[in-house]
């Protein structure tokens, strides 16, 4: 057994975070926060220069990474900074898809991801999809050599930026089906794309997508026609551990900004953590850090096991998450006072990254009933 | 034992409701149901008239002043009633905090200057106690202010002056003595906030809301007429205060109106493909704040029926505070979760204008709304020194 990383891992989570460190601070991230398009291109190319990009994909596929520790690594740092840039939506949920199924000229995108010079999203989830990841009722017919798209995408993360979506349309079965899902990757200036796009409140930019008649080669499918939920399945173990690691990173930001604010703010003559009931909670929160460390390390480590193995670490860990990320959140805010409530202090970003990470692909009820299933079966 | 009303009780509770439904402007309930932050200075100083109007607004005054003089049960009847039929919330810097204090330790001619222009709206006051260094520990609070012949010269700082960029006035904690223990060297004075050498800068919260302000003041000169009461007794004068400031703290009608607005989202969401609502583990949840809901509520009332009967709450009130404040913030939690994905959007004006909203629009609120709320354990004494006060209370060593 070791817990060790790898030394290239150890020198890209010490690059990583000195980067950020010097490049990303608060006063950097807020303007990005204020910025009409939600990310910064420089610093994107600044991470896609460093390797950050390439080390979410493994060899064959481009990049000098790839496995679970790989995300995790990466992720860890991005949350611990309070990284709003779409990542996660466009190297792992677009670029470690295609990577997956598509064909070798979709392949090329992968490239330009990995360089840096393309974004992607993932146009999922539905108005009424909630975080059944089989639910979509946007449907997909074929016309001689073409396919024709109708329907519409809710909240899909990075959409105005991105240069392809992928979509996730249904060619048969009924909403809810496993089966009949197909994957296809959309240009985002064809005839028929309307995006409504808005900011996040924890940062980046969404968009409503209505597909109307939305019309591309039958070439644009992304993998077999009717087995995209397999690959979406893949992907989102993929995602998952980012979106974990991401949240203990921010939660360790906002367990050291606590730690920090208890020796130096005083009140009544003293520093406010030589009060005893803050005291215990301090130490409680550190207590459940520890165990969100655990679980992420968990949900990376099984990720090449067995899809059941990896799917039941993968909810414990998103369960888990989910519930210390509130009480973190949420204690790191009391016990610093009014100050946490402002925007512009860095606490304030890094709690609404963690509890708003538990809305993307379900919340901690969601992965416990996962949980539950996956233990039944 | 009789856990009901009585008939006065339930004659006064119908008359607040038919009130509400008559004249309770529509658009004012509608942007109250829509989330926070929607209301205008004007909608708020509306309402008001309204209220003041049918002679409801100031309902802790005595007669003599100009107000409803309601006992506590009643005020707690209006306070649920209004909740419930979305009203907008009475601002109380005016009229629960200062009003009281004015009656009690004010002259005569401040009475008879303050009082009818809080009630008729031409003032709107807010509360200059918290400074950046003062805030559980209120007495260490440094803004100085210096007799000079018939003025007192003001310099220093308040922060998270509430609504104060509407304010035409503020009452502060000033230090008037330095030499002394610090409470006894507080005073509590009235200032415009038209006086030349005020600054406010705006304070932008975690939701995106401008609600709280810096107040700065530089060689400010404030008249000595301005002066509550006794120099150096501005500290008995705030405890007072803080002891108003603590009416409708478990915020039961608020909950109630949050927990309605939790079920009516989650018989609208589904999840796989039932109604949210039915979901095994999302109703055991509300189930259990419920549960909890219903037991403050007649907690509430316990206390609210000794307050009536003239006993004044002590440690109940701190009680009231922290469970009432723990169980508003599960319900917005509650909220937030039930929306799903589309708690990430963040609208805003500027973004949906004459859009439609981004996804149901019940959805915007609920994050926004949940962030914000953390204020409640915060303001008014924290639930830390709440808990500290029941200790202390209960196992001995003072207050
Ligand atoms: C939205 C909002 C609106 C407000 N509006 C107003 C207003 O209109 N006017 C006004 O004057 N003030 C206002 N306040 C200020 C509010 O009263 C203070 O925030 C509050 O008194 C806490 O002070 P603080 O924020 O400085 O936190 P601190 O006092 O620094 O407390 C930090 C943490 O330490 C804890 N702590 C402090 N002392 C102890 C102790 N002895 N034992 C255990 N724990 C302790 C606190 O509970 C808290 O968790 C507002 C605050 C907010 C957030």
């Amino acid at each position: 057994m070791n817990f060790d990383l790898t030394e290239e891992r150890q020198m890209l989570q010490d690059t990583l975070r000195r980067f950020l460190r010097d490049r990303y601070d608060t006063e950097t991230r807020n303007a990005i926060l204020e910025s009409d398009t939600g990310l910064s291109a420089e610093i994107w190319s600044q991470l896609a220069e460093l390797g950050v990009i390439a080390a979410l994909f493994t060899e064959e596929q481009g990049g000098f990474g790839g496995a679970g520790f790989d995300i995790s690594v990466v992720f860890e740092e991005l949350g611990r900074a309070g990284v709003v840039e779409p990542i996660l939506d466009t190297a792992i949920l677009g670029g470690r898809l295609i990577a997956a199924v598509g064909s070798e000229d979709q392949q090329a995108l992968v490239e330009d991801v990995i360089a840096g010079g393309a974004h992607l999203a993932l146009a999922h989830g539905e108005p009424v999809s909630r975080y059944d990841l089989s639910h979509v009722e946007t449907s997909l017919r074929a016309d001689g050599d073409e396919i024709v798209l109708d329907g519409r995408k809710a909240v899909v993360v990075n959409a105005e930026a991105a240069g392809h979506l992928i979509v996730s349309a249904r060619e048969s079965g009924a909403a809810g089906d496993e089966a009949g899902i197909s994957l296809v990757l959309v240009p985002t200036d064809t005839a028929g794309i309307t995006m409504n796009g808005y900011p996040m409140l924890a940062g980046g930019r969404a968009a409503e997508v209505t597909l109307d008649g939305v019309r591309v080669p039958a070439s644009a499918r992304l993998g077999a026609a009717g087995e995209g939920y397999a690959a979406l399945c893949d992907v989102l173990a993929l995602a998952h551990v980012a979106l974990s690691a991401e949240a203990l990173g921010a939660m360790e930001t906002a367990t050291g900004l606590t730690r920090e604010y208890l020796a130096t703010r005083k009140q009544f003559g003293r520093p406010i953590g030589t009060f005893q009931a803050l005291q215990h909670r301090m130490a409680d929160m550190l207590i459940e850090l520890e165990q969100a460390r655990s679980s992420v390390i968990r949900a990376a480590g099984y990720m090449d096991d067995s899809t059941r193995i990896r799917d039941m670490n993968i909810a414990a860990a998103r369960n888990l998450i989910g519930r210390v990320g509130r009480l973190v959140a949420e204690e790191a805010i009391q016990m610093h006072g009014g100050i946490a409530m402002t925007q512009e202090y860095e606490l304030a970003h890094i709690a609404k990254r963690i509890v708003m990470t538990d809305h993307r692909f379900g919340d901690a009820d969601h992965h416990l009933e996962r949980f539950i299933a996956l233990s039944a079966a | 034992m009789d856990l009901s009303y009585s008939p006065e009780e339930i004659a006064f509770r119908d008359e607040v409701r038919a009130f509400l439904e008559t004249s309770l402007p529509k658009d004012l309930s509608d942007k109250v149901r829509q989330g926070h932050d929607s209301l205008s200075k004007q909608d708020i100083e509306r309402w008001h008239a309204i209220l003041n109007d049918r002679g409801w607004l100031a309902q802790n005054w005595p007669k003599e002043f100009g107000g409803a003089a309601w006992n506590a049960v009643q005020r707690h009847i209006f306070e649920e009633e209004a909740a419930r039929a979305n009203a907008p919330r009475i601002v109380p810097f005016g009229l629960s905090m200062l009003a009281p204090v004015l009656m009690k330790f004010g002259s005569k001619e401040q009475q008879d200057y303050y009082l009818p222009r809080i009630l008729d709206g031409s003032d709107w006051w807010c509360q200059g106690y918290s400074e950046p260094g003062a805030g559980s520990d209120l007495a260490s609070l440094k803004t100085r202010a210096v007799r000079d012949g018939d003025h007192y010269i003001v310099n220093g700082q308040k922060t998270w002056t509430t609504l104060g960029q509407h304010a035409d006035k503020i009452f502060c904690l000033v230090r008037t003595d330095v030499d002394v223990k610090q409470q006894e060297g507080i005073s509590f004075l009235l200032i415009d906030m038209d006086t030349p050498g005020i600054e406010v800068r705006p304070i932008i919260l975690l939701d995106g809301t401008h609600e709280v302000n810096e107040v700065w003041f530089t060689d400010v000169k404030v008249p000595v007429e301005n002066l509550v009461g006794e120099e150096n007794k501005g500290w008995t004068y705030a405890k007072y205060l803080l002891t108003h400031e603590r009416t409708n703290i478990a915020g039961v009608g608020f909950s109630e109106a949050g927990l309605e607005q939790v079920k009516r989202i989650a018989r609208a969401e589904r999840a796989n493909g039932r109604p949210l609502i039915e979901n095994p583990h999302f109703a055991a949840r509300v189930a259990q704040v419920e549960i909890d809901l219903m037991a403050l509520s007649t907690s509430n009332l316990r206390i609210v029926s000794k307050a009536a009967s003239g006993e004044a709450p002590g440690v109940e009130a701190s009680m009231l505070k922290v469970k009432g404040t723990i169980i508003r913030q599960e319900i917005n939690d509650l909220a937030r979760r039930a929306v799903g994905s589309y708690a990430m959007p963040f609208p805003s004006e500027t973004v949906e204008g004459d859009n439609d909203p981004i996804g149901p629009d019940y959805a915007g609120s609920t994050a926004p709304q949940y962030f914000n709320n953390r204020k409640l354990s915060i303001f008014g004494g924290s639930n830390e020194i709440q808990r500290g006060i029941i200790a202390k209370t209960m196992l001995g060593g003072g207050r």
